[in-house]
């Protein structure tokens, strides 16, 4: 358990690029790149909330990018009517991500399999269609949020580096919650399920009740995201919520390895950083793109968590 | 007579035209090994997925010790003291032995609805798990994957995790399904000594085990019990025999 590995190895160089990423920033004056990372950061959070639900709990949800707009419209819309304390902005972000989750989770888990996947992905339609129709705060063009929400000057938003260090720690933060959960009773119920629903009804657990709360827990994390996100584009528009952002998401969990605690980090930031770069090479970067993806997770079970952990026996 | 421990009382199911149970009725007694015996299809398994809570009767009903249990979910039966095994065996694969057990124990020791500490670190969790890996003769295996046991441990295993839950009342599916000679006499022995603890329905087709550990048996052919009685009555019952020398029509006309 102790020993020294290659993904432990990569993980630790991952994480302290990270946390020094301001710094190389500063120094070499390149704003661009922690634009760039803080964005990383906030989707890897998104992603690592997926993990919980797709990965430990054997749920594929794909009406995750839902949560990405309730958070973001929470902020954009109590900012609009003049509420620009983030101390209401982002409770209120996270209890209407949590009260989602809560109905369409009740909902959801009626079904499973293919039907679950169907039906998730519906919901989360639906909350792109009502942001769609929201006259009031912009329709389909989406919201301008003039002002980042305030924390009465025990952070500032609007500075870049404090900014990318609040994303940072609340990545952390999920990251460290989803490790104690995870060996909590309550995760290796949830991993049991997993495993098998069957064996663990018989032995006296009532299934639908655990997979629901692991459900708000993982809404209420990517409501987070969706706060920071807004905060971070200065807008929120319902295409933050449209299907392929959900598919984004899965591609990163799935990339960087399900069920892993690091995996969806390193999934963000490779998907992200492919997809930035390859952009600027062609604009056809989609074709280059999706090929790479299908080699790693046809070659690379369990992702580039897998690989590397298969470099280190190899 | 004291109130028996598992009370069935005239359970009904039907697939489509076919009815799976036919007004089975049968009583088992605390402290009692009570086996289930019949041919191919007879209806076994789908009576004791009624038992377990798995396939709901159309009549009839189930109590457990004095209470109505026939439309209570499988979790909840299992809270009240019914453990159950699987004909095929159903455990967790990619959790290791001890685990598997640990949240059999974990399931009767208050709700699971903790976040923080490491479950694997519960002394009386990991405790209980030991004594009943301990029991069936697995505890140098408690930390191995399950996907990596054998077959036989496997079987085993399922016992240990019905135990950890300490019932009142075992449910076994054909605990010797698929075991080799050996494997199934250490099986018997184990039951022997389980039977001393627990009452026991065994559901199960090897004669020889099932003739050596039942204090009763209950013949089960086309879903209706056509006997009910000790070993010796059941192996002198003429309708028995004609049953399992497989002429069912006769059988059938006696009901």
């Amino acid at each position: 358990m102790k020993a020294f590995t290659v993904s432990k190895a990569v993980t630790a160089l991952m994480l302290a690029g990270l946390v020094l990423l301001p710094l190389y920033s500063q120094l070499s004056g390149n704003i661009f790149i922690l634009t760039l990372f803080t964005r990383i950061v906030i989707l890897a959070l998104a992603a690592a909330s997926l993990n919980l639900i797709m990965g430990f709990g054997g749920m594929m949800s794909f009406g995750h990018a839902a949560y990405l707009g309730i958070g973001g419209y929470a902020v954009g819309m109590l900012a609009q009517e003049g509420v620009g304390s983030g101390f209401i902005q982002f409770p209120v972000a996270l209890a209407a991500s949590a009260t989602y989750a809560l109905v369409i989770g009740a909902l959801s888990l009626r079904t499973r399999g293919v039907y679950f996947i169907m039906i998730t992905l519906a919901f989360a339609q639906m909350a792109y269609y009502v942001a769609s129709g929201l006259a009031r705060y912009g329709g389909d063009d989406g919201l301008t949020v003039y002002k980042r929400s305030d924390f009465s000057g025990l952070i500032n938003l609007s500075n870049r580096t404090q900014f990318y260090y609040l994303c940072l720690a609340c990545l952390f933060a999920v990251i460290v919650l989803i490790w104690r959960i995870a060996n909590s009773r309550f995760g290796l119920v949830l991993q049991g399920l997993r495993s098998n629903e069957q064996r663990m009804q018989a032995i006296g657990f009532p299934a639908k009740r655990y997979q629901l709360v692991c459900f708000v827990i993982s809404g209420t994390m990517c409501g987070l995201a969706g706060a920071l996100l807004a905060n971070n584009t200065d807008f929120v528009s319902p295409a933050v919520m449209y299907w392929t952002r959900s598919g984004d998401l899965m591609v990163m969990v799935i990339l960087g390895g399900m069920g892993t605690l690091f995996g969806p980090v390193m999934g963000a930031v490779v998907f992200l950083l492919l997809e930035e770069f390859l952009s600027q090479i062609t604009e056809y970067w989609a074709l280059i793109m999706g090929p790479l993806l299908l080699l790693i997770v046809l070659f690379g079970r369990g992702g580039i968590m897998g690989l590397l952990g298969r470099l280190n026996r190899g | 007579m004291a109130e028996p421990l598992l009370r069935v009382e005239k359970l009904v199911r039907r697939f489509g035209g076919i009815v799976a149970t036919d007004n089975v009725s049968l009583d088992v007694a605390a402290g009692e090994l009570h086996a289930i015996i019949g041919p191919n299809g007879a209806g076994k398994t789908t009576l004791i997925s009624q038992l377990t809570g798995h396939l709901e009767p159309h009549s009839g009903s189930v109590s457990l010790a004095g209470r109505d249990i026939t439309y209570l979910p499988a979790y909840r039966r299992c809270a009240l003291g019914l453990a159950r095994s699987f004909q095929i065996t159903s455990l967790l694969l990619d959790f290791t032995a001890a685990d598997n057990v640990a949240l059999a124990a974990q399931a009767h020791a208050g709700h699971s609805f903790r976040f923080f500490a490491n479950a694997r670190k519960e002394k009386g969790l990991r405790d209980a798990a030991h004594a009943a890996l301990d029991r069936v003769g697995l505890l140098h295996r408690a930390e191995v994957v399950v996907s990596r046991l054998s077959h036989g441990e496997r079987r085993e295993l399922e016992l240990a995790v019905a135990l950890a839950s300490k019932p009142k009342l075992l449910l076994l599916d054909e605990p010797m399904a698929g075991l080799g000679v050996t494997e199934s006499q250490r099986m018997v022995k184990l039951l022997q000594e389980l039977r001393k603890e627990v009452s026991i329905v065994l559901v199960e087709h090897d004669m020889p085990a099932v003739f050596a550990l039942a204090d009763r048996i209950s013949v089960l052919v086309y879903g209706r019990v056509i006997a009910s009685g000790d070993p010796a009555a059941i192996r002198a019952n003429d309708d028995v025999r004609r049953a399992y020398l497989g002429d069912q029509h006769v059988v059938t006309h006696h009901g």
